[in-house]
């Protein structure tokens, strides 16, 4: 008998009881399709939060005030405090101080309440720099971004342009900022990812860019200090590099470290590990359902035995060896897991496939987790076949041709 | 004649519990090689466990025993599996083939473990259910056929190896009549071509078909 042949006895088995064998495998594919999903879930989330990183620009630093680690042992809330200043933006500028600094953006931020005719809109405000378009790596959709010569001038997110004007064109229009009227000089395009992390409160498509000292004018507080400082590194390479001059700098310029730097690198490594804690706890249910199809399987082949006792002893009788006998049976479960682990695989993936539509959820297909899903399943169905096969290996041939 | 089956003193004890019962008590046979036997008596006469043993399927607890030349007494389970793969053609009561393999997949059946090869199979296995008068049935299967062709697809996979010995297990017993004569004339022919064979049987009439009868009772043959 060689292997083809216990192959095909196999499969005809499973043919034979093909309600019972589907069954059988149905723990299997559960368990399988689950894993299939569980890591196509969790690797669509990286990837979802790898392009908004890359959206930001991954040379990019961002400083904020206050310090994670206060020297008064007081840690105060982050961004709380107002230690950084526009002057620190331009010491952040100096190419002598720090060479690996491409281009640095402040920002102040606020909330506000823009009009235009007679709609109303609350946004978040920026004011800022010529230099925050290309640091923040964003595009424009029409229109021109703010010059250094600009005061009663502002950009508009894409979000916020149609809430304001609907479909018309926005450039040119009037639009009252805070109780000040400016023109619309232009309109961003959007950055298709909606990020709502802690230094971006609001989305990143519903903002109103005004000049630097615009806004503080509109405050009403003429001080220098900042919400943030975006600093653009040469190159992702030197991104430590420019990562150590900012700090030595600013450390330098207050005596203090009163601020925190951030790189785009370790807000993914957050979210990685955020979503490497739900893979975990969802891959645990999918081996635990993978388990509970293994017991399946050993249910299964056990009944086999015990319902083809007959078979197996009139096998034996024609010069069937224990070990053959085994070998048909460790095949016979390996093929049940096998099947089992293809169904999963297939179904896992049409998951992959209709998820998205469904819960807005990114789930990416990887290919080695798949070749290793099929493999598990050809493992539980072999190792769960084990006893079974030496049970019916042990049958004495008599014992098995005497039974009714 | 060469002797196919030699068997000196042969005893067969049964543990069940703390309680042993012997099944033979001394059994000593001599088959010569074309011989057409049968083994006769009643149920409880140590017949079926004779019959085992003969086929390899059990080993005596004492005695010896020599099938075909070579002594078979005290071999391990995968050497006797060998034996009654190449030795010994077997043919049940019940038929005991398998209902979900054609008649022609149920002949090749102990060639594949003999490890021959697929083509190979398949012409010996055709030439075996001619030879028992099955050639327009070779793609049926076991539930498809009569009880008689289904006995006769039985004896087609004993011929297939082409063993010293045909032995068969009260092959008429879940026959009628007419395909009892049917199975018992191929068993004949067999005979006649110089096939060894081994019957064994309750049933007096089909004993009387064999060259010589042997009757078992109490597990002692008598004359």
């Amino acid at each position: 008998m060689n292997w083809r042949d216990t192959f095909a006895s196999g499969l005809e088995a499973i043919r034979a009881h093909r309600l019972r064998s589907v069954l059988t495998m149905l723990g299997i594919v559960i368990g399988i399709s689950s894993v299939v999903l569980t890591v196509g879930l969790g690797l669509g989330a990286q990837d979802q939060v790898r392009a908004q990183i890359d959206a930001l620009g991954s040379n990019l630093l961002i400083v904020s005030p206050g310090s994670s680690t206060s020297s008064s042992g007081v840690r105060g809330g982050f961004g709380s405090a107002s230690t950084l200043t526009t002057e620190d933006a331009a010491a952040l500028s100096d190419p002598a101080a720090a060479p690996d600094v491409a281009a640095v953006a402040a920002v102040t931020q606020a909330q506000t309440t823009l009009v235009a005719g007679t709609t109303n809109w609350t946004s978040s405000l920026v004011g800022t720099s010529p230099s925050w378009l290309p640091v923040r790596n964003r595009t424009l959709s029409a229109g021109r971004f703010l010059t250094a010569v600009d005061t009663d001038a502002v950009v508009l997110g894409p979000d916020t342009a149609s809430e304001l004007f609907g479909g018309r064109s926005a450039v040119g229009q009037q639009v009252t900022v805070s109780g000040r009227p400016m023109t619309v000089v232009g309109v961003l395009a959007s950055t298709g990812a909606s990020s709502a992390t802690s230094s971006q409160p609001a989305s990143d498509d519903d903002v109103a860019v005004v000049p630097m000292d615009t806004a503080r004018s509109l405050a009403g507080a003429p001080s220098s200090s900042v919400s943030a400082i975006y600093v653009q590194a040469r190159s992702e390479d030197v991104l430590s590099a420019a990562y150590q001059e900012i700090d030595a700098l600013l450390a330098n310029l207050h005596g203090d470290t009163d601020f925190s730097i951030a790189s785009q690198e370790s807000l993914l490594e957050t979210a990685n590990a955020t979503n490497r804690t739900l893979t975990v706890l969802l891959g645990g249910v999918a081996a635990i359902s993978l388990l509970v199809g293994g017991i399946g399987v050993m249910n299964i082949m056990l009944v086999a035995v015990t319902e083809r006792i007959r078979e197996i002893g009139l096998r034996k009788a024609l010069g069937a060896t224990p070990s053959a006998i085994r070998r048909q049976f460790l095949v016979e479960a390996g093929v049940l897991g096998t099947c089992g682990g293809l169904l999963g695989v297939a179904l896992g993936v049409a998951g992959a496939f209709a998820l998205p539509g469904l819960l807005g959820q990114p789930v990416s297909v990887s290919v080695p987790a798949i070749a290793a899903a099929i493999g598990v399943a050809l493992a539980i169905g072999i190792g769960f076949g084990v006893y079974p096969a030496s049970r019916a290996a042990r049958l004495t041939p008599i014992d098995a041709l005497r039974s009714e | 004649m060469n002797a196919i089956i030699e068997m000196t003193d042969v005893r067969k004890t049964y543990a069940t519990g703390a309680l042993e019962v012997a099944a033979l008590r001394g059994v000593s046979l001599r088959i010569a090689q074309g011989e057409y036997v049968a083994v006769a008596g009643p149920s409880g006469s140590g017949k079926s466990t004779l019959m085992h043993i003969i086929g390899c399927l059990d080993v005596p607890t004492s005695g010896e025993y020599v099938l075909a030349g070579g002594d078979v007494t005290t071999l391990p389970e995968a050497h006797l599996a060998d034996i009654r793969n190449r030795r010994i053609g077997f043919v049940f009561q019940q038929f005991n083939l398998l209902p979900s393999l054609s008649a022609c997949r149920n002949v090749e059946l102990p060639l594949a473990y003999a490890g021959v090869t697929p083509s190979e199979r398949r012409r010996r296995a055709v030439e075996a259910l001619t030879r028992v008068g099955l050639a327009d049935r070779l793609a049926h299967r076991p539930g498809e056929l009569s009880g008689g062709q289904q006995q006769r697809v039985a004896v087609a996979r004993a011929l297939v190896t082409d063993p010293a010995l045909i032995l068969a297990d009260e092959p008429t017993g879940n026959l009628d009549s007419a395909a009892s004569a049917d199975v018992l004339a191929l068993f004949d022919e067999l005979h006649a071509v110089g096939r060894t064979i081994v019957l064994i049987t309750h049933e007096v009439d089909v004993a009387r078909r064999a060259q010589r009868s042997v009757l078992i009772r109490d597990g002692r043959l008598a004359a």
